[in-house]
């Protein structure tokens, strides 16, 4: 990782990603100039739940759909917007995301392929609409598994909510994972754990733990995700490109039953830390331009 | 089936396929559904399990593994030949299991492991129902059954589908139990309800009458009969999960969810 006095020259004036929304974040990673908006703010669709729970509407539902190129393929971006009831997935953005996946999908069976990229920025269901949140995202996981077959399907989780709940199981389908230092993944978020098992289980409020346990060093330092990017747009967008060069991985990580579970029978779960992990849980074998040195 | 000190996914595991069943804290075991051979799976307690935050009956990190080595097995033993033997998910999950060594060493993965061979085996032409006959709360259910062709439930005290436990969900949204039960009368998503749950289409069948937890033969036998119905109709079913957009229920309240798909059709394609 950079320390201070890595950083190359220029570098504190490059683009940041995590500050843009969801919007220009789906721009930054379509080629320049072929952003085009699916279902946008003046289609309308908003939450029909929220108003029944005096909660004000978004025109967006929180999801922007964007078709466009990557490096001159066709391709379909969803990108979830954190301002918007912390990205939550209710029945609108959610079923935005799972029929964009489901679209590209049957233009792959039709021989046309389309590159499906996921912005993950979410904190999982939205409770409002509890069971839709669930039955949603249940449609996008079946979505990237069906898609997966044809292409491979890229995620960027990049900060600053993250990437939790069942959306963590969604980025966990996807065939290649770029996180930023700042990123963070995981199916329950620190606060939930400390609630759910005591503070003795994780102090929530220990940022350091925290960012040991589910930031995006760790995870691509043990695999599981494969390109750790600076928040830089330049950085996110070469990520993304070089993932669809590299096609897709020999077994997509979520389908490696018996591999992991032979690494799981060699930890120890009384002491195993963070570090003593990365002995058996290794670097995914992806090297993709853009990725910290 | 009066073995109190099991659980009711374990119980009913056993009522349908019998004594011999493999695994721990995934248990399965093939027995005789209608004219055919299905797969049985169950999340069961295990309370020598390696994960002190994972012995109750919830999904952590061994059992979304082995959830998914259940199902892949199945996969790889019927891929030679022409036959895809159902996979039945019984579903009696209380949560995913909540722990640091949980997030750590990938919990979301293992679940998704779950999710992508039950998917997986759906894709490959395995008719999957989930039979609930219990909790089947946020994660766990999408590791275990969610990804199913069909769902149906029993009617009775326990069974339940939500995104949350009702005391977690009242802390966060800083409302009683009582408030959550009100709100759910109102707001049909929120309820915590069978009922409920099928009025969201999302339920294929709402089996009344059986006791969950000490059925008669005659229960059993009832319920037999509902799975191997499913499996009939989900082989015949090529949608896949669009299936659950399609009834009556779901053209009246996902509503939305069916907007959504049409209008994102429509501008699919630049004009």
């Amino acid at each position: 990782m950079s320390t201070a006095n890595q950083i190359a020259p220029g570098a504190l004036l490059r683009e940041s990603f995590i500050e843009l929304s969801a919007r220009e974040r789906a721009a930054a990673v379509l080629d320049a100039g072929t952003f085009r908006e699916l279902l946008g703010p003046f289609d309308r669709i908003e939450s029909p739940w929220l108003p029944l729970q005096g909660i004000v509407c978004q025109a967006d539902d929180g999801a922007v759909i964007a078709r466009g190129t990557i490096d001159g393929q066709p391709a379909v971006v969803a990108a979830i917007e954190s301002a918007f009831q912390g990205g939550s997935i209710g029945e609108v953005s959610g079923s935005k995301i799972a029929a964009a996946l489901e679209l590209a999908l049957a233009d792959c069976e039709r021989g046309k392929i389309v590159r499906p990229v996921i912005l993950f920025e979410t904190g999982g269901v939205r409770l409002q609409e509890a069971n839709l949140g669930l039955a949603v995202i249940a449609e996008i996981q079946s979505a990237i598994v069906a898609l997966r077959a044809h292409v491979p399907v890229v995620g960027v989780i990049a900060g600053m909510v993250g990437c939790f709940g069942g959306m963590s199981l969604a980025a966990a389908l996807c065939s290649t994972l770029v996180m930023t230092k700042q990123g963070r993944l995981g199916m329950n978020g620190p606060e939930v754990i400390e609630q759910e098992a005591g503070i003795e289980e994780l102090d929530s409020s220990d940022r350091r733990q925290v960012w040991q346990l589910i930031g995006g060093e760790q995870r691509t330092q043990t695999g599981f995700a494969d390109a750790l990017v600076e928040d830089a747009v330049d950085d996110v967008r070469a990520a993304v490109r070089a993932a669809f060069a590299q096609g897709f991985p020999s077994t997509h990580r979520s389908a490696n039953v018996d591999a992991t579970l032979a690494r799981l029978a060699q930890i120890d779960p009384e002491s195993v830390t963070p570090e003593t992990m990365r002995a058996v849980f290794a670097a995914s074998p992806l090297k993709l331009r853009g990725e910290n040195a | 089936m009066n073995d109190t000190t099991t659980s009711r996914g374990a119980r009913w595991l056993r009522a349908l396929a019998g004594a011999d069943a493999q695994g721990a804290c995934v248990r399965y075991a093939d027995a005789p559904l209608g004219d055919e051979t299905a797969r049985f799976i169950t999340v069961a307690p295990d309370p020598a399990n390696r994960f002190p935050r994972a012995r109750d009956n919830v999904v952590g990190l061994e059992q979304g593994w082995h959830l998914a080595k259940a199902v892949r097995d199945a996969m790889a033993e019927d891929a030679a030949s022409g036959k895809r033997r159902p996979i039945i998910a019984i579903v009696d999950v209380k949560s995913q299991a909540y722990g640091y060594r949980e997030e750590m060493l990938g919990i979301h993965l293992a679940c998704a492991s779950a999710v992508d061979a039950y998917a997986s085996a759906r894709l490959a032409g395995h008719p999957v129902v989930a039979l609930i006959v219990g909790p089947a709360m946020s994660g766990a259910f999408l590791a275990h059954g969610y990804q199913a062709n069909r769902i149906v439930a029993l009617d009775a005290p326990g069974t339940m589908v939500h995104a949350m436990g009702k005391e977690a969900a009242a802390r966060v949204t800083r409302r009683s139990v009582e408030d959550l039960d009100e709100l759910g009368e109102r707001i049909v998503p929120m309820s915590y309800s069978m009922a409920s749950f099928a009025k969201l289409g999302l339920l294929d069948e709402l089996i009344e009458g059986v006791d969950a937890d000490a059925p008669s033969d005659a229960q059993i036998a009832r319920v037999r009969d509902v799975l191997a119905q499913q499996v009939r109709e989900a082989r015949a079913d090529k949608s896949g999960l669009a299936h659950r957009l399609q009834g009556e229920s779901a053209q009246r309240t996902r509503a939305a969810s069916i907007a959504v798909r049409k209008r994102l059709a429509q501008q699919w394609d630049a004009s």
